[in-house]
């Protein structure tokens, strides 16, 4: 049976995690090719970096930074942030990447979706979709969550599947540092419109989070990022809870 | 030397990390006598069988992976490089393989499951080989899968059906998965790959 994954995610800013990672083991903590480690070590599935460098000069050194980590780390890498085009992904792919996840770049484009996917295969195309309720429905937000669009979240989920993402990466902005647990129904709802691996992601704060995800919205993989990164929760802490649970993990 | 072949399909840089990684030495060629002069070949790929049983034609390497065979050189085909390994396939209508090891390649059915079966998976060996693969989880993204005799079938997982995930006619060896991205299993699976490459011990039974 396939494993359920459990995914840290890293904000990188110039090459650099953003945020400090507090593993208590190192001292460069914002270093990304010892954090791989460190989480490749606690049995991380997958790893996503998210790269918000605001400018191009900047961006350029993430390009760098997953030539770096992919010689040292040997699992999944997935690269989002400020992808806007097929050079851009082709040169995330070249440097060591696995998938390129885009998120407003696929909102202001739809096609660069099918273009990718076209070229690189389905399986390296992420589509990331942060989503807000409003009166009851859910709607898609771009550049950081910063702008609502009217898109229907549900229903773009189904475009960009049609289009080619291989994967999806949904956000609960509502969720997102509640540490109350994930939007069971947002996936629930998603999971019913689309046969793609749903990425769960905003609101992980304890094990049960995870095990709920799983079994109730049956997602492939949840990501959380400070519960991991501040040693809240291990990778091994969340995988013997769900195991405990059903839930089949690696 | 291991000659990793060239030919322009999917992410054989990943590869070539790790076996950097493990100090196995190693070139990425498309070069006829380089292969052939190879301690053993990895044939990688990522993406569609058609085009790259194309790109492969268009290199003149069809003729010269089968020499590879003839002349008893170890191959390791991953991934789609497995898949090539085979009499034929039916993506995107039938193409012929290298036919090196028996079988045909085939659509996962859909079933209940999501296409591709994309994540780690727990293997089962079927024969006993030196592979440390039995119980272990190793990382898959594919969509086709190999229908081959049972007794090539090293090791396999379940994904609604049996999948074959490791495959060896003698010293020609498939893995579906990708060993360069399985972490500590997928780079001792490598590394045994290299000593039985070293030691000429393809046994297995």
């Amino acid at each position: 049976m396939l494993a359920k994954r459990i995914i840290p995610c890293l904000d990188v800013d110039n090459g650099r995690v953003k945020k400090g990672v507090n593993f208590v083991n190192l001292t460069d903590v914002g270093d990304p090719v010892a954090i791989a480690a460190e989480y490749q070590k606690q049995g991380a599935d997958e790893l996503v970096f998210l790269d918000i460098s605001a400018t191009n000069q900047r961006r350029k050194t993430t390009i760098n930074m997953v030539e770096k980590v992919s010689r040292q780390v040997f699992m999944p890498l997935t690269i989002g942030g400020g992808i806007k085009s097929v050079a851009d992904m082709d040169r995330l792919l070249k440097a060591g990447a696995d998938k390129i996840a885009i998120n407003s770049a696929a909102v202001a484009n739809p096609e660069l979706i099918s273009q990718g996917a076209q070229k690189f295969g389905n399986q390296c195309i992420v589509v990331a979709i942060d989503v807000k309720k409003d009166a009851g429905q859910y709607f898609v937000y771009v550049n950081g969550g910063r702008k609502k669009t009217n898109l229907d979240a549900i229903s773009w989920a189904k475009k960009v599947v049609e289009l080619g993402a291989g994967e999806l990466l949904i956000t609960s902005m509502d969720q997102d540092g509640t540490k109350d647990g994930f939007d069971i129904k947002l996936y629930q709802s998603i999971n019913q419109v689309v046969d793609v691996p749903i990425i769960a992601s905003g609101g992980a704060g304890n094990v049960s989070d995870f095990s709920q995800a799983f079994l109730e919205a049956n997602v492939d993989g949840a990501l959380a990022a400070s519960v991991f990164h501040f040693g809240e929760l291990t990778i091994a802490d969340v995988k013997q809870f769900v195991k405990s649970k059903g839930v089949v993990v690696r | 030397m291991f000659a990793i072949v060239d030919y322009d399909t999917g992410n054989t840089r990943n590869l070539k990390k790790a076996l950097d990684y493990l100090n196995i030495e190693n070139q990425l060629t498309a070069d006829e006598q380089t292969i052939l002069d190879a301690q053993a070949v990895i044939l990688p790929g990522v993406g569609a069988f058609k085009p790259a049983m194309q790109a492969l034609e268009n290199r003149n390497l069809v003729a010269v992976l089968q020499q590879v065979k003839k002349n008893k050189i170890p191959i390791l085909g991953i991934c789609l490089g497995m898949q090539l390994l085979f009499e034929s396939s039916e993506e995107y209508g039938y193409t012929k393989g290298l036919g090196l090891i028996k079988g045909n390649v085939k659509a996962i059915p859909k079933r209940q499951l999501k296409i591709p079966q994309m994540g780690w998976n727990q293997n089962q060996t079927f024969i006993k080989t030196s592979f440390p693969i039995d119980q272990q989880y190793t990382y898959f993204v594919h969509s086709y899968y190999a229908d081959c005799p049972l007794e090539n079938i090293v090791a396999g997982v379940d994904y609604g059906q049996l999948i074959p995930s490791l495959v060896q006619n003698n010293r020609v060896i498939g893995m579906q998965f990708h060993p360069e991205k399985s972490g500590r299993v997928g780079l001792n699976l490598l590394k045994n790959f290299q000593r039985m490459v070293i030691e000429d011990d393809f046994s297995s039974n």
